[in-house]
């Protein structure tokens, strides 16, 4: 909290001022994934190269013959992010051995939304995983498919309406329970995963520069609000990730090397997840004891997380 | 010069691209492209090449492992057959737009259903539209040559598109040929390191892959019509040179006794060598026939192809591959448009032959050949026909 409130006076020296993705991009107003983008490439600097998937950051992005990335980016399509990455990365390390391009050291990058990964993108990021190229994967999750006009997919939460999966007379709108993909990304025994939000600034930078410094494969999932989407005001998609963390719906944490650490910024008693899902629309069918189905779920959730920052915890190595 | 060997044409191909100085491989298996990827992996382990070896989870992740590659500038190879390359469908018309000078083996496979593990050309014929470059092969000594050839008209500055070489699956792959392989000076001398344009590297940020409506869209794809078409020159001269060095001169469209014959049969891969057996035949009991190959599909060589095709009486064309309730075989139905405005052409029959592996003999080219006399008044004309069908 203090580190947020005194920003100006932090943000000077904790982070890169150069902008890597610049303004004049066509993300919509309120947007905390290209916050979360932005903040992700000040993070990386520039001897870094971006695999795009296709999705709300891509094209807001690139719109020919204008492009606000200042760094090095590409985009192929839609499920094959994790895989272009990995490929770059053999590239540069070939050209690099052969001396054919300058020595430096360039991280490669994959980013992609939630159904880019956890859905269409989930085997090409679980190949290149397990394949142990020296990239790093960020997932911009905001639990649906929100380029396409918020139709769900398998990060979208309990209860949330979406185009696809609408609340109706005889529907709370999603029926499933949403993909734990930072837990399978930890069973693929990878140096480094991380959660993370854009309401949390330093937390996530550190989170990214930490990735950075890993030579592997490391995995961040970003909670990323979507104003659109969620049926938010759009001033409010800052606080809207602060309160996903406070109640505990999106716990941040990191796994190195399979060792379990929550964040600082969690609060060590959770918000009841009623403040969470009020201010959004797309929660506004549930009723009281729907909402207390899925706080059970989010406190056994939480639970076993503790658990495991207790049993696994970094340190234990 | 190289020395003269006998080898698996698949495990040929793999010690051709091994002598082009790749920085990046991406392979996934399949039947009978594995070959192939099995013995580059074997050149990679035991140092014979110095690259990145990507062993995939899917074709369609080969595919964008070495768009990723290419985009950084890295000379990358990856090789497919069937439904690997239907896997990879999507991502063709994106790599031939990046302008990658990719270069893919592939060897042909018919596509399911059913199931069927054998050569035809279904697998290629949906890539036609996909803006790359497609080569056919006739046999081993073709396979490695154009393999080589490929990078240096991929890389070419007026090209900068992926190519494919399409070698029969099992028919040629996994036949053992004599042939002669360049030695690695010579094709030192023959391919130049790769220059690329622009790459994915921080020393000079581009940004690939850029998103376009349709203020742009149309000019893209006129831009990339230009460049498939304007490629054919690049490739006839990359041929050249290789004639010239190597004493294998190659042409776009490859004829046998094609000259005075009244009757030419067209064949595209490795069925070129019987139907020559066939033609040797018919012109031994004075028949006149011969044989035109299409090695170069895209981009279609029109004119070369009019200009040898134009005064037969009678063009048979063969086709691997069947467009379903359309005009018949893929090559037929481009053959027979390219010829309508022609006033002096052939009649053009279609006969689709060996599909999923079906072995097409001598006796069964003459016999194409006898029907298509027997038709005195050109009914079956214009139509296709599906060969050997048992009823």
């Amino acid at each position: 909290m203090h580190t947020v409130e005194n920003f100006d006076l932090f943000a000077p020296r904790l982070i890169n001022k150069q902008e890597l993705l610049s303004s004049g991009h066509r993300a919509c107003s309120g947007c905390a994934e290209v916050l979360a983008v932005r903040l992700m490439a000040k993070a990386l600097g520039e001897n870094t190269v971006i695999a795009s998937a296709t999705g709300c950051m891509e094209i807001i992005s690139s719109m020919f013959p204008t492009t606000a990335w200042q760094v090095p980016w590409v985009h192929v399509a839609f499920e094959n992010t994790a895989a272009v990455a990995s490929g770059i990365e053999a590239g540069l390390k070939a050209l690099r051995k052969k001396g054919k391009i300058d020595q430096r050291y360039v991280k490669v990058v994959g980013m992609a939304g939630d159904g880019g990964t956890m859905d269409i993108g989930f085997q090409a990021l679980s190949g290149a995983m397990e394949r142990g190229h020296d990239m790093i994967y960020v997932c911009f999750d905001n639990e649906a498919y929100m380029n396409t006009g918020i139709q769900r997919s398998s990060g979208t939460p309990m209860g949330a309406s979406t185009t696809t999966a609408p609340a109706g007379k005889v529907s709370i709108g999603q029926k499933t329970w949403k993909k734990n993909m930072p837990e399978i990304m930890v069973a693929h025994g990878i140096p480094y995963v991380a959660t993370a939000c854009p309401s949390y600034p330093l937390d996530f930078i550190r989170k990214i520069e930490k990735a950075k410094s890993i030579q592997g494969p490391s995995y961040i999932h970003c909670f990323s609000v979507c104003p659109t989407g969620w049926r938010t005001p759009s001033h409010t998609a800052v606080s809207m990730g602060r309160l996903a963390v406070e109640t505990g719906v999106f716990p941040l944490y990191e796994v190195e090397n399979g060792h379990y650490r929550l964040s600082q910024d969690m609060p060590k008693k959770l918000r009841p997840i009623r403040e969470y899902f009020k201010p959004q629309g797309r929660f506004r069918h549930l009723t009281p004891d729907q909402i207390e189905l899925i706080q059970e779920k989010v406190t056994i959730e939480f639970q076993k997380l503790l658990e495991k920052a207790k049993f696994l915890k970094t340190g234990n190595e | 010069m190289g020395k003269r060997i006998g080898m698996e044409v698949a495990v040929a191909v793999a010690e051709a691209v091994a002598l082009c100085n790749i920085d990046m491989a991406a392979v996934y298996p399949i039947t009978p492209q594995s070959h192939i990827a099995e013995h580059l992996s074997d050149l990679v382990a035991d140092g014979h090449i110095d690259c990145e070896f990507v062993t995939v989870e899917s074709e369609h992740s080969a595919m964008s492992a070495v768009i990723g590659a290419s985009g950084t500038g890295a000379r990358s190879y990856t090789a497919t057959s069937s439904q690997g390359l239907m896997l990879m469908h999507e991502l063709l018309p994106i790599a031939s737009a990046m302008r990658l000078p990719i270069v893919m083996g592939i060897a042909n496979r018919a596509v399911s259903g059913p199931l069927n593990i054998l050569n035809d050309h279904s697998d290629i014929m949906p890539q036609r539209d996909a803006g790359w470059i497609a080569i056919f092969v006739e046999n081993a000594q073709e396979a490695i040559d154009l393999s080589i050839a490929a990078f240096k008209i991929a890389e070419h500055k007026d090209v900068m598109l992926p190519v494919s070489i399409n070698i029969d699956g099992f028919q040629l792959t996994h036949m053992v040929e004599p042939f002669e392989m360049p030695t690695q000076e010579e094709v030192n001398e023959f391919l130049p390191p790769f220059v690329p344009h622009a790459t994915l590297h921080p020393a000079k940020p581009v940004t690939m892959g850029a998103f376009a409506m349709s203020d742009y869209f149309t000019e893209i794809m006129k831009a990339k019509d230009e460049a498939v078409k304007a490629s054919k020159k690049v490739v006839q001269e990359v041929f050249d040179e290789w004639g010239k060095k190597f004493g294998r001169p190659y042409k776009l469209v490859e004829t046998y006794l094609a000259e005075d014959a009244d009757i030419l049969m067209l064949t595209m891969g490795s069925m070129g060598e019987t139907a020559k057996i066939a033609i040797e035949e018919l012109r031994s009991k004075g028949v006149k026939v011969g044989l035109v190959k299409l090695r170069l599909w895209r981009p279609f060589p029109f004119e070369e192809l009019k200009a040898i095709i134009r005064n037969a009486k009678k063009l048979i064309i063969t086709d691997r591959a069947c467009s379903f309730g359309g005009p018949g075989g893929p090559v037929f139905s481009e053959i027979k448009s390219a010829m309508y405005a022609e006033t002096h052409r052939p009649l053009i029959y279609n006969y689709i032959i060996g599909l999923g592996g079906r072995d097409v003999q001598v006796k069964e080219f003459v016999g194409m050949f006898e029907a298509v006399l027997a038709d005195t008044d050109n009914k079956a004309a214009d139509t296709y026909e599906f060969w050997g069908v048992r009823e």
